[in-house]
């Protein structure tokens, strides 16, 4: 069955990626026998100036995998095996100083709530000349000057003005632009934007997508773009990846997952969601609740609450599957697909 | 709709908010938070009021329980005006409306069982044995899919979805005839949103309940309600028949609204009205039509005057006044 596992990276041309991230298991200890094993066994890559959306719901492993990529697990959880390579090079094998350089330089982070990642004590122009002056070779004056431009960038007019206020003066939208504009500070190659937009209002959350979008481009990012939203992923990302229960249980482009969704879940979501565009007397909803971390069943993850599942389902969890189409699905419905094919 | 029985009413409410600042709290101003808003409920309809933060649309939900006290206007529910009687005057009407509350777990006490929780409202208002009472909260725990064994649980065992439940059996109590739920699906992941949504939609049914819905969300309020108003600032922008508001909005401020909202249907084609800026403060509203300073059309008469809701006809009222010549033709038709 491992065998079967595909890799990631198997259809990309190797200087094409960016981001490799291999078999990554994070697990958190809580206690006496009790530990989460929030990302259990995780593989995708990201190519250079690609938008890919990693979608779950809450206790999914979204966030676990983020935080395990900027070497920012908290404890009691730890990297317990797995790669990360950014350009090929190891991150998980960094020192804390080395993984310091390479945070905010060659890949930042934005939250969702800004609030808690901008210094209520410090004026805003200070929070990003202090970034550019970490990793940029650069006199005071300069970083304050490019400080400037980077908020005139991110949509301030009055960005002179800006660079002496503080966050609580700022609306929540504000501050996430704010963000966008320390984040790409030093030119990353690779934005995570961890639930960007969950906390503003839509008027605001489409001026900070668009300004993501744009950022993007102009700065020739790659972003990585967790979320729960599939109305924002639709609206951005390239490739989609699914997470189940610590799991991606479904790889696709944006087309493939919206249009011809494979896995029992991803089917699920999509369903279960009210759309402006479609209307339906009752919701599909999927029956039950997310598996906790620490008490994931021996088979299939999301079998307890799939309407297909068969006997394998409850004895084997499945290997990520790749179909006749190149899909990759774990799911044993799609297993004699490849056997078929192979 | 008209045919239908008024359940609630509100005309003319005002929740205005002091604020007093300075030293010796001499200057005031006020944040206004509800101002001048009329409407209807009809029974056994589900109005949703959808607004982004700081419309407003909380400290309505909240007026009209009487939780806040409304500083000016009538409320009137099931034909009395209710808005100026005390508690105790009151404690007739506390039976038939009823809240859902966004986060379930800060409204449920973290100390008390699942039993004890549900049956505080018999212990307020009724005189029902100590069996009877167990009997009814086994009752409303099955009726929100909740098994037994939940009875001797505490809140913080169960999951947001779950905890929800808990809410509406605790709301359903006492036999409620309308319900005001505030973002009863926010905090819940969207699998577990459609179960919530569905139960809510059965229970309507099953006990002919009134719901006034408040949320940000416009495809869940989309979704649940018939007829849907739309807040900004304090005031209702549009209000209407479900379809009228979403197939053919009139206010620019709907119309971008509905726009900014991300769409999953890829082929649809995108024609993202994008607003510039951010909301007023609600403590410094503008002159005269509270959008203007966001709004594409805005002309001299926005600043000068603030727009009345005028009827477009089937039940759909708009204020703005890019509306309202034809607001008086089919007024007078």
């Amino acid at each position: 069955m491992e065998k079967r596992e595909t890799i990631a990276v198997g259809t990309m041309a190797a200087d094409d990626i960016l981001l490799e991230v291999e078999h990554l298991k994070t697990y958190f200890y809580l206690g006496k026998d009790k530990v989460a094993k929030a990302v259990d066994d995780v593989s995708f890559a990201i190519k250079r100036g690609e938008t890919v959306a990693l979608v779950g719901e809450s206790g999914s492993g979204k966030s676990a995998t983020s935080l395990s990529i900027m070497g920012l697990v908290p404890s009691p959880g730890k990297i317990v095996s797995g790669s990360i390579k950014l350009n090929g090079k190891e991150l998980t094998r960094l020192s804390e100083k080395e993984m310091n350089n390479v945070r905010g330089r060659d890949i930042a982070m934005i939250f969702q709530e800004p609030m808690t990642s901008l210094d209520p004590l410090f004026p805003i122009g200070d929070q990003i000349a202090e970034s550019l002056l970490r990793h940029k070779k650069l006199k005071k004056k300069e970083a304050k000057e490019l400080a400037i431009e980077l908020l005139k960038k991110v949509g301030f007019v009055r960005a002179e003005k800006m660079m002496k206020e503080y966050p609580h003066q700022l609306s929540g939208g504000m501050r996430q632009r704010v963000m966008i504009a320390i984040a790409m500070a030093c030119n990353p190659q690779l934005l995570i934007a961890d639930e960007p937009t969950t906390a503003l209002d839509v008027t605001i959350q489409a001026q900070i997508l668009d300004l993501m979008m744009d950022v993007k481009e102009e700065f020739d990012s790659a972003i990585l773009l967790i979320t729960h939203d599939l109305g924002v992923v639709a609206e951005t990302a390239d490739r989609v990846l699914v997470m189940y229960g610590g799991q991606i249980v479904e790889e696709g482009t944006v087309e493939e997952i919206f249009q011809q969704p494979k896995h029992p879940y991803t089917k699920g979501l999509l369903k279960s969601m009210p759309s402006l565009e479609m209307e339906v007397e009752r919701l599909d909803a999927i029956p039950g609740s997310v598996p906790p971390s620490h008490q994931f069943p021996v088979g299939c993850r999301f079998a307890d609450r799939c309407k297909f599942a068969m006997e394998i389902c409850q004895k084997e969890n499945p290997a990520l599957f790749q179909t006749n189409g190149g899909r990759k699905v774990r799911c044993h419905l799609y297993e004699s697909e490849e056997g078929e094919h192979e | 709709m008209n045919n239908k029985e008024k359940i609630l009413e509100v005309k003319q409410l005002k929740k205005y908010f002091l604020l007093r600042n300075g030293l010796f709290r001499t200057s005031s101003a006020s944040i206004k938070a509800v101002d001048d808003i009329s409407f209807a409920v009809y029974q056994g309809e589900t109005l949703g009021i959808v607004g982004e933060s700081g419309s407003g649309k909380s400290t309505l939900g909240r007026t009209i329980l009487r939780l806040y006290e409304p500083t000016d206007g009538d409320i009137w529910f099931q034909g009395k005006n209710i808005a100026p009687l005390g508690e105790r005057e009151l404690k007739p009407f506390r039976k038939d409306m009823q809240m859902i509350f966004q986060d379930p777990f800060s409204s449920l006490n973290p100390q008390f069982t699942i039993k004890r929780i549900v049956e505080e409202p018999f212990l307020a208002q009724s005189k029902l044995s100590k069996k009877e009472r167990t009997e009814k909260v086994l009752q409303l725990l099955e009726k929100v899919g909740l098994s037994e064994d939940a009875l001797t649980k505490h809140p913080h065992e169960f999951s947001g979805g779950q905890r929800q439940r808990i809410g509406i059996a605790r709301a359903l109590a006492m036999n409620p005839k309308f319900i005001i739920a505030d973002e009863p699906v926010s905090a819940l992941d969207v699998s577990i949103q459609a179960q919530v949504l569905n139960l809510m939609k059965d229970l309507q049914e099953e006990f002919h309940l009134t719901y006034l819905f408040i949320s940000h969300d416009l495809s869940v309020v989309k979704h649940i309600s018939d007829r849907v108003g739309v807040m900004y600032l304090g005031r209702i922008m549009e209000i209407g028949p479900k379809n009228a508001i979403y197939d053919n909005p009139l206010h620019p401020y709907t119309k971008a609204l509905l726009s900014s909202v991300p769409k999953t249907n890829l082929k649809a084609k995108r024609e993202r009205i994008t607003l510039h800026g951010e909301p007023p403060n609600p403590a410094e509203p503008p002159s005269g039509c509270a959008f203007r300073t966001r709004c594409p059309f805005a002309h001299d008469r926005c600043i000068t005057e603030r727009p009345k809701l005028a009827h477009q006809g089937e039940g759909h009222f708009v204020a703005c006044h890019l509306f309202e010549k034809t607001a008086a033709n089919s007024l007078s038709s």
